[in-house]
């Protein structure tokens, strides 16, 4: 069967994407990175928290920490993918302009590439969930788990992630400096603002609409509401709203997302396109 | 008799006569030169040296307060913020910067030319020092203001040393890891980035490393920051000596200790590692 030019960019590029991030290195090698990176940014976490409340990991604040910096892996992982692929083909491997002469579509090849840090993300994901499950009491009982609303929340977020990366990516085709590190940038400055580790409520009235126009908010309070709803609802930031109501602002805020990005990637293409930057090589 | 003198070439103009001593400076000067300016004519270091930085601070700082944190800790977060501008400085543009060299074709051009690589490399690093410290100090300097942060120096001359040691066995880890990179291809930017967050950690740059048991924490101390970090919060915090992990004379004496052994160990190193990379090949490999 004949796939459409999207698809097979997409597939191609996922592919392609995972053969970059996983063969730098042994499986040993690969294994170790995977599990020492993710669990030492979650241990930060867990020093400061025990350090301040003696270890009271039963608080439920620990587990809307521990969850929501987990989760927050995501971020980091697919919207760099997405945006570090346009620096990693045009500077490093020099190849961004054939792959804009070949039959591929780009924003299609880029989502794709930010697939496989979807990928490794999960690894690091299930690794820092089991670590607080089996050491830490993260009070997550798999039979509990609202598998249903966990999944679709996942995949909307993954999507929603990936459009901001595009957005990112598109931006990309026009920086040089400092282009490749926009989507840690960018998902850094995001996790003060989303209520990743920390109710909203804690933010000064004036930074709280940031928090409450960013997708990432809702998406990380369904996850938690999905894995261990009743310690997520003990915070009164998004109590108010049922689980269906968050889902409609998250797909809401994701189509805003969406189409900004579409649009952003058409201009930044054609500018980028114009002013010859596509097989640019900075050096930076 | 004219003609042949108009051939004779000129006497070379005096930089390009230096050697010895003077070379290595002008090569000190020569490398630091493009990381003092160069990043300064690039203003959008404010938003990705500045900013955001800051806004990670933030995070520290409101989670701190969400979990009713005593209002000290707020400072170490501002401190331990502005100090990962130079654990990210070594990482990225000294240990790393070696590899990066070579991707773009400039390593061999050091080896090439008549100064010694100990002098580029300290070169970078006292660019990268100066570049950083004004980060820093900005993050500081913002940081303070947003969240309250007041200081109360006990030792000015002491805070000083503390800081220049920390800097000198920082960046001369620095140098010496380099050196390792020399061997590194692709893996070289993984390894750097698999750094990263574990110093974060080890070396307490959102917590007193006292929190730490002891063998962890002295396990710790082999990484410059975790000291030179520990000892200036202790001297720029009314509470930081009951959070001390050890006497601020010892971490100073500990810093200088450091300090000898990452120099002379990056000048080893160094030596080794670039016979090693010429016998092996790898100064002019590119593997992407």
């Amino acid at each position: 069967m004949q796939k459409s030019e999207t698809l097979r960019s997409f597939l191609i590029a996922t592919w392609l994407g995972w053969q970059i991030e996983s063969n730098w290195a042994d499986p040993f090698l690969f294994a170790i990175y995977s599990i020492v990176k993710p669990l030492a940014g979650a241990s930060i976490l867990v020093v400061m928290y025990s350090i301040i409340t003696g270890g009271a990991f039963a608080n439920p604040l620990f587990p809307y920490m521990y969850l929501g910096n987990a989760f927050y892996i995501y971020v980091g992982a697919v919207m760099t993918g997405v945006s570090w692929a346009v620096i990693d083909d045009r500077e490093l491997y020099r190849t961004l302009k054939y792959i804009y002469v070949a039959p591929v579509r780009i924003p299609a090849y880029l989502l794709g590439r930010g697939v496989s840090r979807f990928l490794t993300g999960s690894l690091s994901v299930l690794i820092t969930v089991s670590a607080g499950v089996l050491f830490l009491k993260v009070p997550l009982d798999i039979t509990t788990v609202d598998w249903g609303l966990f999944l679709l929340s996942l995949f909307m977020g993954i999507v929603m992630l990936g459009l901001m990366g595009l957005l990112l990516g598109s931006l990309s085709l026009l920086f040089a400096n400092h282009a490749g590190f926009i989507g840690e940038a960018a998902a850094g400055a995001l996790f003060t603002f989303s209520g990743a580790v920390f109710p909203i409520d804690v933010l000064p009235a004036f930074l709280r609409p940031v928090g409450y126009m960013m997708p990432i908010t809702y998406w990380l309070e369904l996850i938690r509401r999905s894995l261990v709803g009743g310690v997520a609802q003990t915070f009164p930031t998004l109590a108010a709203f049922s689980n269906l109501q968050l889902l409609g602002i998250l797909a809401a805020l994701s189509a805003v997302f969406g189409i900004i990005s579409f649009y952003s990637f058409r201009i930044c293409d054609r500018l980028a396109r114009e002013r010859g930057l596509i097989d640019q090589t900075t050096n930076y | 008799m004219d003609k042949l003198i108009s051939r004779t070439p000129a006497p070379l103009p005096a930089f390009q006569r230096l050697t010895g001593w003077r070379l290595f400076i002008a090569s000190v000067i020569g490398r630091s030169y493009p990381r003092v300016v160069g990043m300064q004519r690039e203003k959008s270091w404010l938003l990705f040296d500045v900013l955001l930085p800051l806004l990670s601070v933030a995070a520290y700082v409101f989670i701190y307060r969400a979990i009713k944190a005593p209002a000290e800790y707020v400072g170490f977060v501002v401190i331990g913020g502005a100090m990962t501008a130079f654990w990210l400085n070594v990482l990225w543009s000294m240990s790393s910067q070696l590899y990066w060299e070579k991707q773009t074709g400039n390593l061999a051009l050091y080896i090439i030319a008549p100064n010694s690589m100990m002098s580029i490399l300290l070169g970078m690093a006292l660019g990268g020092m100066v570049s950083t410290t004004l980060r820093a100090l900005m993050i500081i300097t913002v940081g303070s203001w947003m969240f309250g942060v007041t200081y109360a120096v006990s030792s000015f001359w002491q805070l000083l040393l503390v800081f220049t040691l920390t800097m000198t066995a920082l960046y001369g880890m620095g140098m010496m890891t380099a050196s390792v990179f020399l061997l590194l291809s692709r893996e070289a930017w993984h390894i750097a980035n698999l750094a990263q967050e574990p110093v974060y950690l080890a070396s307490g740059f959102y917590f007193p490393i006292r929190s730490f048991p002891f063998w962890v924490a002295a396990g710790a101390s082999l990484i410059p920051l975790t000291m030179g970090m520990d000892a200036i919060r202790q001297l720029v915090f009314p509470s930081g000596a009951s959070l001390g992990f050890a006497s601020v004379s010892f971490e100073i004496a500990v810093l200088c200790v450091l300090c000898a052994l990452f120099l002379a160990g990056a000048k080893l190193l160094l030596d080794y590692m670039e016979k090693l990379a010429i016998r092996e090949g790898r100064l002019t490999e590119s593997r992407r």
